[in-house]
């Protein structure tokens, strides 16, 4: 595999019933801004329904876009994924390949990488072209103690890059690119069955603008109601440590931290959380952090703009009374 | 059933030193312990195992001491432990993680089921798992929350995927990984403990696979992925203000101005 052969930069954007992920437009914005230095095109590759709208993704960045337009990609299916993928990156020959790494891209990407046969960087937090080219991938790694930074010798070289690491590009409605449709090549495998959709995430913390978030402090799941309260008047979403989803007082879809959601909101209120290094690992990069704790020395204070040392229960309630005025 | 758990000795995460100054991970600062996640991909197996009988496998790529982890697998429940250890290993990335533990694995064999933790605490990646198919050419469900069902011919799961959650039926061989959610895993048994110390744990090195595995294909060679530099993010501090409890009041006017000038539209007022 030569550097020659391969050119340009390929996003491949998930989606799900017709929408397409934001991370995907995000990556198409850094992708532009990579290929500055360089006259290779950017590209787009969605598998979705058809009646998903591609040209958003040549507003977003692409110069081409390749629609493969089915129903089934309205299922997770990894396998049916990647056989519809491989063939199109096979003959396209991007140099670089970006996946958003959500749960889906993170299940995919690998096995891409490994039927391709080329390396790929997980999770990356930022992407550079270095002076030879290639791609310099920065990724935290030792639950988010370091970051390091990687490079692929193989082609093309894949990363999944994590979402709302890069900005969101305004869409362009007068940009000018190509769709390509495609039908898919493998609509059926009979080795994994989807029974079902069992749930759908309602509340998407990773979105949030403001959570408000309980720990161990909080004594049982009523006690979540007043967080909800302040976290409806101030128009976020209720976030929780591990140990609280684990006792069953919230569900996991609340769960912010290392094995949980990450969130970046403006405001982050920590209601009886200790701060411990896998719960700060998903919010320490919030805008401003308030922390509500009875214990002075608790470590959530060290990452705190405003720390309160007291009884959240004392605290939040006098909050809303405040606020409702 | 056969059920093979790959299995990851890392360092004590909560006692690893970083050196932000020199970007080097202090390995030295910290013990050795199994993947937290592991231990539930261990667990997983062994709930399969009384419902369907079998045999579990518990399979390790490292350095000779990661025979102690292996030990630690066994005194949970598995019911022997292979340990691939070779100079020729080392320094792998996850393809070249993937592709050895493929090749141990098809060596193993026959096999219906591999369980994988969701993602390790060191390398992060949670890619050694769905690679690890592919190169058997077995399907996977990743990010499995909820066990179900097992026969000796599926699985019935649910996962964590696609901002939901989905139900899906595996037929075997295929593999799984598996989050903290799916089950808390056991404390060793106490005879399990006694095997643990006398169990043989086989050492496979690169010799083993002379028919199967070129030298190009594991350990740094075989790694497309080269880390070129280490930095630690000095850890965030901010020099917050902190209200003690006498001081409430005037906390309270201070978050009650942020949360008026952050207070996001849609928000009822
Ligand atoms: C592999 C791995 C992954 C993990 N992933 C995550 C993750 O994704 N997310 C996560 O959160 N954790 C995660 N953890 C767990 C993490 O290590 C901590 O155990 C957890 O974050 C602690 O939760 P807590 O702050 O609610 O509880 P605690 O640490 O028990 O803290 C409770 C705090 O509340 C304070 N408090 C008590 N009463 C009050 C009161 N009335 N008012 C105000 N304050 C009060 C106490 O002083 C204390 O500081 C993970 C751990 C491991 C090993
Ligand atoms: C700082 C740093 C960053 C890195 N970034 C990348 C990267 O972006 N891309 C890349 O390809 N490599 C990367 N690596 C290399 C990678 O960490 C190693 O290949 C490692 O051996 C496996 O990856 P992991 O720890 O991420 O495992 P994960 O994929 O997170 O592990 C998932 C599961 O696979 C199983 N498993 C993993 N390793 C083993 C093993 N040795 N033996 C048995 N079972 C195992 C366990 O069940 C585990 O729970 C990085 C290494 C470092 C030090």
């Amino acid at each position: 595999m030569t550097q020659q052969e391969y050119n340009g930069i390929m996003v491949i954007a998930e989606q799900k019933d017709g929408k397409v992920h934001p991370v995907a437009f995000e990556l198409l914005g850094k992708a532009r801004k990579l290929v500055e230095k360089k006259p290779q095109g950017v590209m787009g590759l969605v598998l979705g329904p058809e009646t998903l709208d591609a040209k958003n993704l040549i507003e977003g960045g692409a110069d081409r876009v390749f629609h493969v337009t089915s129903e089934i990609f309205n299922l997770p299916d990894e396998l049916i994924y990647k056989e519809n993928i491989l063939p199109i990156i096979r003959e396209i020959k991007p140099a670089i390949v970006l996946i958003g790494a959500t749960t889906f891209g993170r299940s995919l990407a690998p096995r891409i990488a490994a039927a391709l046969d080329t390396g790929l960087t997980a999770d990356c937090t930022d992407l550079q072209i270095d002076d030879d080219g290639k791609l310099v991938q920065i990724r935290p790694a030792f639950t988010e103690n370091i970051l390091a930074h990687i490079k692929t010798k193989t082609y093309p070289q894949m990363a999944t890059i994590r979402y709302r690491e890069f900005s969101r590009p305004d869409l362009d409605p007068e940009r000018k690119g190509e769709i390509i449709l495609r039908e898919p090549s493998v609509t059926s495998q009979n080795r994994v069955e989807i029974l079902e959709e069992v749930t759908r995430q309602k509340t998407n913390i990773a979105e949030a603008e403001i959570v408000v978030a309980g720990g161990r402090g909080l004594k049982n799941a009523p006690d979540f109601i007043t967080l909800q309260e302040l976290a409806d008047l101030l128009g976020g979403t209720v976030g929780a440590t591990r140990d609280v989803v684990d006792a069953g007082f919230i569900s996991k879809a609340h769960q912010v931290g290392y094995s949980g959601h990450r969130v970046k909101p403006l405001l982050y209120i920590a209601c009886g959380i200790s701060g411990a290094p896998q719960h700060k690992a998903g919010m320490k990069e919030s805008e401003t952090i308030i922390a509500i704790n009875t214990d002075p020395s608790a470590p959530i204070f060290s990452i705190a703009d405003i720390g309160i040392v007291g009884d959240w229960a004392e605290v939040i309630p006098r909050l809303l009374e405040k606020l409702k005025q | 059933m056969r059920i093979i758990v790959l299995i990851k000795q890392v360092p004590e995460m909560d006692r690893v030193k970083f050196d932000s100054e020199k970007g080097v991970i202090d390995r030295k600062s910290a013990g050795v312990e199994i993947n937290p996640f592991d231990l539930n991909a261990l667990e997983t197996a062994v709930q399969i195992k009384e419902q369907v009988g079998g045999e579990i496998i518990a399979l390790s790529m490292g350095p000779p001491r990661a025979e102690k982890t292996l030990r630690e697998a066994v005194a949970r429940g598995a019911d022997r432990g292979i340990l691939l250890s070779d100079g020729k290993f080392a320094g792998a990335d996850t393809r070249a993680t993937s592709f050895t533990l493929a090749r141990a694995i098809e060596k193993a064999a026959p096999f219906d089921l591999v369980i994988a933790g969701e993602m390790t605490v060191d390398g992060d990646t949670a890619q050694v798992g769905p690679q690890t198919a592919e190169y058997l050419d077995i399907p996977h469900v990743a990010y499995v929350t909820d066990l179900e069902e097992a026969s000796d011919s599926s699985l019935t799961v649910t996962c964590n995927i696609w901002e939901g959650s989905y139900r899906k039926r595996m037929h075997l061989p295929g593999l799984i990984t598996v989050t903290k959610d799916i089950n808390f895993p056991r404390l060793p048994e106490l005879k399990n403990k006694m095997k643990s110390r006398e169990v043989e744990i086989c050492r496979w090195d690169f010799s083993t696979f002379s028919d199967n595995l070129s030298p190009e294909q594991t350990g740094l060679k075989g790694s497309p992925t080269q880390v070129k530099k280490i930095t630690i993010p000095p850890p965030i501090e901010r020099k917050g203000q902190v209200f003690s409890p006498e001081e409430t009041d005037e906390a309270l006017a201070a978050i009650e101005k942020i949360c008026r000038e952050k207070r996001v539209s849609g928000g009822q007022s």
